[in-house]
């Protein structure tokens, strides 16, 4: 994963709650084997409709997705975060995410941004005002800002899932510094697994 | 100082290492695998020229994609047919046991896992699917990851974990005749929110839990992410116990009876405290409907469509109107006045014996209204063999439903089995959202039995009503 410290540019405000995996990226798109080119399949039920915010010149070439409460339901499946990030996102800034998403997305480098609804609601309003406005989120500092507005926000990250943005740590990397302990641990839970006798049938 | 719940009594006996400032390292003791989610996980281990630590923990299955066409016709997707054949190929060059289309064992993962007896009380399972939540019925801690949490446990048979939040869900009394885990369930969901599970691992218990079949709380646990919850759990007993005797994974003779002892441990002690107690009464419920796009849009079968004016805040209202719009309903309507053009029995949550036999009993001796097109996909081949072995394939067939090879099939149409745009589906799967069953399609969840009834009288129905 490569290191991400600072997302900038533009946000683009969805304005919808239960956003779910399905509507982020539809069952036909999963069948693929490769991990690239989901971009195009991104909501594209709602992006059928030239009206969906996607679809508007003044939001294109956003990096910053701006949801609303429980982005990211239902679903495991991460061909959601792999969308996101192929269409050009590179966070998403909502008040709730759906666990398996937002931990799909840390793996994947897609920042993941909790605002309180308040604090959600004036940047959206900010955007909508002014959709060319430049917006920040500083991994380093957990600080939304919205700079020509003197406008920012602070946000949590746990301090495991910043450092591994800003590091860009590969998670199976860590774990594996703890062989010892997963060779001792099988060990000590030794003997013929159900899928070892299933198998042997 | 407080007992604990089940679900610290798993996580504390699965702790690999406590590094400092990171999660806790578990150990997994089942991975289930099927082809959707698994592919890009096989090319990273590839890619950084990793094993499979542990083939005789990992059991894969294919069932996203598969057609439900008798095993002899071909897949006629390109895209499917690659990813299923990927799959082939990955378990033969990892050695991991798979059963493919047609094979004898084959099913959806989720009903296969707990009916060959590898999900075990006690285990840790996890499963590219978030409805890896069903095995919780087993007094197991199982629960759904995404693709890069499945590359991890293939290379390492570990997680990094945070330890969730416990939530009691107490259901008390007796779930009255005609009501089923599906409705109690969709209750559940609409009480809590699709959100009011988040961060939660939910314990169910209480009168109408312990008098439920193995498949029953199957149909329970398995709508737990539909809350939002990763994992649901209930408690192991002597139907849990019998629930596992003589299946082919699990030991026979004296060891059996010591698995058993060792499976009985797997309950919250008596004082154990959850972060979350919510109380249900079962005997107040009746069966249900989704009217909406998500889950927790639930009304009775009893009720009518709801109306924006109903709404505690704007978000609720637009949520409410954009829904009503998909969904093609006016508000005010009788859920008994809404017609239907497809009813779909099947999905992991309801394809299992006795879903087929709840949905064969309404069906025994009638026929499926004119115009609708009703489809019964069995959970697996062996729940297909056991319901022909009991003659419900011809029930269902004398009815005009077609009985189909097993497969998730029409909960997700990821194979040929979808909506058209516009069709209105009655169906026993888990989740309404827009396009979930076919772009433009429309789904109403319900129970097996309501799911028939339907079928019957062409609009929402309850066995009752379409009684000879």
């Amino acid at each position: 994963m490569r290191p991400v410290r600072v997302v900038e540019g533009r946000a683009v405000p969805l304005g919808r709650n239960d956003v779910d995996t399905d509507q982020i990226i539809p069952s036909e798109w999963l069948k693929r084997v490769e991990r690239t080119g989901f971009g195009r399949g991104l909501f594209s039920e709602w992006r059928d409709d030239p009206d969906f915010v996607l679809n508007r010149p003044e939001f294109a070439g956003a990096t910053i997705l701006l949801g609303a409460e429980r982005f990211g339901t239902g679903s495991s499946r991460e061909h959601a975060v792999w969308a996101l990030l192929d269409y050009g996102f590179a966070a998403v800034v909502a008040s709730s995410f759906g666990d398996i998403f937002a931990n799909n997305a840390a793996k994947q480098g897609l920042v993941i941004v909790r605002l309180e609804p308040g604090a959600l609601a004036e940047l959206v309003a900010l955007v909508v005002a002014e959709p060319a406005r430049h917006v920040v989120i500083d991994v380093e500092r957990l600080l939304v800002e919205v700079p020509d507005a003197g406008w920012h926000h602070a946000f949590d990250l746990d301090p495991m899932t910043r450092e591994r943005l800003l590091q860009g740590w590969d998670d199976i990397g860590l774990s594996l510094r703890h062989e010892a302990e997963i060779t001792a641990y099988e060990s000590r839970h030794a003997g013929e697994t159900p899928v070892a006798r299933l198998a042997a049938r | 100082m407080a007992g604990r719940t089940l679900y610290d009594k798993l996580f504390d006996e699965h702790v690999v290492a406590t590094p400092v400032g990171e999660p806790t390292l578990l150990y997994i003791d089942l991975h289930l695998v099927h082809e959707v989610t698994s592919p890009q996980a096989f090319d990273g281990l590839r890619l950084n020229g990793r094993r499979v630590r542990r083939p005789d923990r990992t059991l894969a299955t294919a069932d996203h994609n598969v057609p439900t066409d008798p095993p002899s016709v071909p897949v006629a997707d390109p895209v499917s047919r690659r990813q299923l054949e990927v799959l082939e190929e990955n378990c033969a060059e990892f050695g991991v046991t798979l059963y493919p289309r047609g094979d004898a064992n084959q099913g959806i993962v989720h009903v296969i896992g707990p009916e060959l007896g590898v999900s075990q009380p006690g285990m840790t399972i996890v499963c590219g699917d978030s409805h890896t939540s069903t095995h919780g019925a087993l007094g197991a801690l199982a629960f759904g990851i995404g693709t890069s949490e499945v590359e991890h446990v293939l290379a390492t048979q570990t997680l990094p974990q945070q330890r969730a939040r416990t939530m009691a869900v107490t259901v008390e009394g007796r779930l009255a005749p005609g009501v089923s885990a599906k409705d109690l369930v969709l209750e559940i969901i609409g009480r809590l929110g699709t959100g009011g599970g988040a961060g939660h691992v939910i314990e169910y218990r209480g009168e109408a839990i312990r008098a439920l079949s193995m498949e029953g709380r199957m149909t329970v646990c398995n709508m737990s992410i539909e809350a939002g919850a990763r994992a649901g759990l209930i408690a192991v007993d002597e139907t849990t116990i019998e629930y596992l005797r003589g299946r082919p994974g699990v030991p026979e003779g004296a060891a059996f009876d010591e698995a058993a002892a060792r499976w009985r441990t797997y309950v919250s002690d008596d004082d154990a405290i959850f972060d979350v107690e919510v109380v249900i009464d079962a005997s107040a419920l009746s069966p249900r409907v989704t009217w909406g796009t998500n889950p927790a849009q639930v009304v009775p079968l009893d009720g009518v469509v709801p109306s924006p004016e109903d709404a505690g805040s704007p978000e609720e209202r637009d949520a409410i109107e954009r829904a009503l719009a998909y969904m093609g309903l006016t508000p005010g309507t009788p859920l008994r006045e809404v017609g239907v053009d497809v009813v779909f029995i099947g999905s992991c949550t309801n394809s299992r014996l006795e879903d087929l036999r709840a949905a064969a009993a309404v069906a025994q001796g009638r026929s499926v209204a004119v115009g609708v097109r009703a489809l019964v996909v069995p959970g697996s081949h062996r729940v297909k063999a056991a319901a022909e072995a009991e003659g419900l394939d011809r029930v269902f067939a004398a009815a005009g439903f077609e009985w189909r090879e097993p497969g998730c099939s029409m909960c997700l149409g990821m194979n040929p089995d979808q909506l058209k745009p516009g069709q209105r589906c009655a169906s026993t799967s888990n989740r309404n959202f827009e396009g979930r069953q076919g772009r433009g399609g429309r789904t109403h969840l319900v129970s097996p039995a309501v799911a028939a009834a339907t079928a019957i009288a062409g609009r929402f129905a309850a066995p009752a009503e379409v009684a000879p």
